[in-house]
């Protein structure tokens, strides 16, 4: 069931105001010292100093590429994969053992390795996406493959379709919807990793890195700001690019019903 | 002429206790533009039988020939529907839909529309050409499916029960329907159906399949004029006739 978008508004505006109230009433407590307690006029303040210096806009245009770097390679790389698990047996033996014993270790918990392997920089936070996002790709791609309805390609071959044209036409439309939900989890946890990984193996730029930097220099209301700008990011990707996605495809197949609020 | 020889075959699966008989020695022909049902309890054989015809499985022994030529798998001289609904494309529309056969063989979109259009016309979808499977009815799903398996003019239409999940208004109205569309296509058509009724309103004749192994016990011509009505006696004497080759009511 899908609220009325303004009670949604009004819900989560109320919500926000009530966490933006609480937070204020902590700050001025004096439970902790100001100033590690900003209010929340000075976190929106920070917030506009790194709109009007331009300087939030390189921030968040690194995470973006490299998450986006990250991504784009490990689809490259994981799409197919799990495509070809889901075709021949052999290679789903062979490659799923290795995915579940990889896939749950926190992709963070590479960070040191993966400087000591790529240095600071670009490389350590695109590796460490690439990381965060390939298992659920293929884990995902490769359900989705064997998920395919067996009616499908039985009708799709009564129909002279060769082994090439059942995979293009309909093992590849038959997988999208798990692939798009590869993808949305691949995007959750590339995001906790891209930030996680600027604040140790970045160098000058980056949602994740702004925030580390700042503690140098107990400028928490950057920190808090640059918390909330990631927070929001987030989600606006989530549902500008993955909801309208599956909106276009998946919802309008009916192949999930009322999904995606 | 000869559409379809079905000549002694045997069909037989690997079970758990050793190889299991589920056809035995069935011979049968369908002439050009003749529409055969087959009818038999579940466990039958008559969907493995219909599925030999396809090409999806081959006969352990014994022979499958569409108009002279053997069948060693699936072809375009064939058109298949099923029963689930489920076998149209979701991701293409009905028109899309009942484009892939021509799709396949590299007919020109314009053409391919066109034809589409045509047959879609013909199962009275014209309004819905654009519509999703999921946006379609039950009926209008198998309506697609038909129009589906027409489009590339196959000379056969084998039909597994398409209209068994089907309420029982909409199924009478889509029987009416086929048969309209049978007599202006003249189609040859394999029909399997467990529904003796059914197979009374659609053949010219009908084959009747025992369980265990499946094997032919019956073949009824039934010459009722068209449209036949399901109420009137000599429905009901053909309809008793071949119940009682079922056997056991």
């Amino acid at each position: 069931m899908r609220l009325p978008r303004t009670r949604t508004v009004l819900g989560a505006t109320v919500a926000f105001g009530s966490a933006a109230l609480a937070w204020e009433a902590f700050a001025r407590s004096g439970s902790l010292p100001p100033a590690i307690t900003p209010p929340v006029e000075a976190v929106v303040a920070a917030v506009a100093r790194m709109i009007g210096d331009g300087t939030l806009f390189v921030h968040v245009g690194y995470t973006l590429a490299r998450i986006a770097a990250g991504m784009g390679l490990a689809a490259v790389v994981g799409v197919p994969l799990g495509m070809v698990m889901g075709r021949a047996r052999p290679v789903e033996r062979f490659v799923l053992p290795l995915v579940s014993v990889l896939s749950p270790i926190p992709s963070l918990a590479w960070v040191p390795l993966f400087i000591l392997w790529f240095g600071l920089g670009n490389t350590a936070s695109i590796a460490l996406v690439f990381y965060a996002a390939l298992f659920p790709l293929v884990l995902n791609t490769w359900t989705g493959v064997c998920a395919v309805n067996r009616l499908w390609i039985r009708a799709a071959e009564s129909m002279g379709a060769n082994r090439g044209a059942v995979f293009r036409h309909v093992v590849l439309p038959g997988a999208l919807p798990f692939v798009i939900a590869g993808l949305r989890q691949a995007f959750a946890r590339g995001w906790i990793a891209v930030v996680g990984g600027e604040m140790i193996a970045a160098t000058r730029w980056g949602l994740g890195w702004v925030i580390f930097d700042s503690k140098e220099f107990l400028n928490t209301d950057v920190m808090l700001g640059s918390l909330a700008v990631i927070g929001l990011l987030g989600l606006a990707v989530e549902r500008l690019v993955f909801a309208a996605l599956e909106r276009r495809t998946v919802e309008r197949w009916g192949l999930m019903r009322g999904a995606a609020a | 002429m000869r559409q379809i020889e079905i000549v002694k075959v045997d069909y037989e699966y690997a079970g758990g206790a050793g190889p299991v008989t589920a056809l035995r020695g069935v011979s049968f022909d369908v002439g050009a533009s003749e529409f055969l049902c087959l009818v038999g309890r579940s466990g039958c054989g008559k969907t493995t039988l219909l599925n030999l015809v396809a090409g999806f499985l081959s006969p352990t022994r014994g022979e499958v020939r569409i108009g002279g030529t053997i069948v060693t798998g699936q072809g375009l001289d064939r058109g298949v529907v099923f029963q689930d609904f489920a076998q149209l494309f979701p991701w293409r529309t009905a028109q899309r839909n009942v484009e892939f056969g021509l799709e396949m063989r590299g007919v020109a979109a314009t053409e391919r529309a066109e034809t589409a259009a045509r047959f879609l016309r013909l199962m009275g979808l014209e309004r819905f050409a654009r519509a999703y499977p999921h946006e379609l009815s039950g009926g209008m799903q198998q309506r697609v499916a038909i129009a589906r398996a027409l489009a590339y003019n196959p000379a056969v239409l084998l039909m597994d029960e398409p209209f068994a999940a089907l309420d029982a208004l909409t199924r009478d109205e889509m029987q009416r329907l086929l048969v309209e569309v049978w007599a202006q296509t003249r189609k040859t058509v394999l029909y399997v159906t467990h529904n003796v009724a059914e197979a009374v309103y659609l053949a010219d004749r009908v084959i009747v399949l025992s369980p265990h192994p499946g094997t032919v016990v019956a073949d009824v011509r039934v010459t009722l004029p068209r449209p036949r009505d399901p109420l009137s006696v000599a429905f009901v004497d053909v309809q008793r006739a071949i119940v009682g080759h079922l056997g056991g009511g």
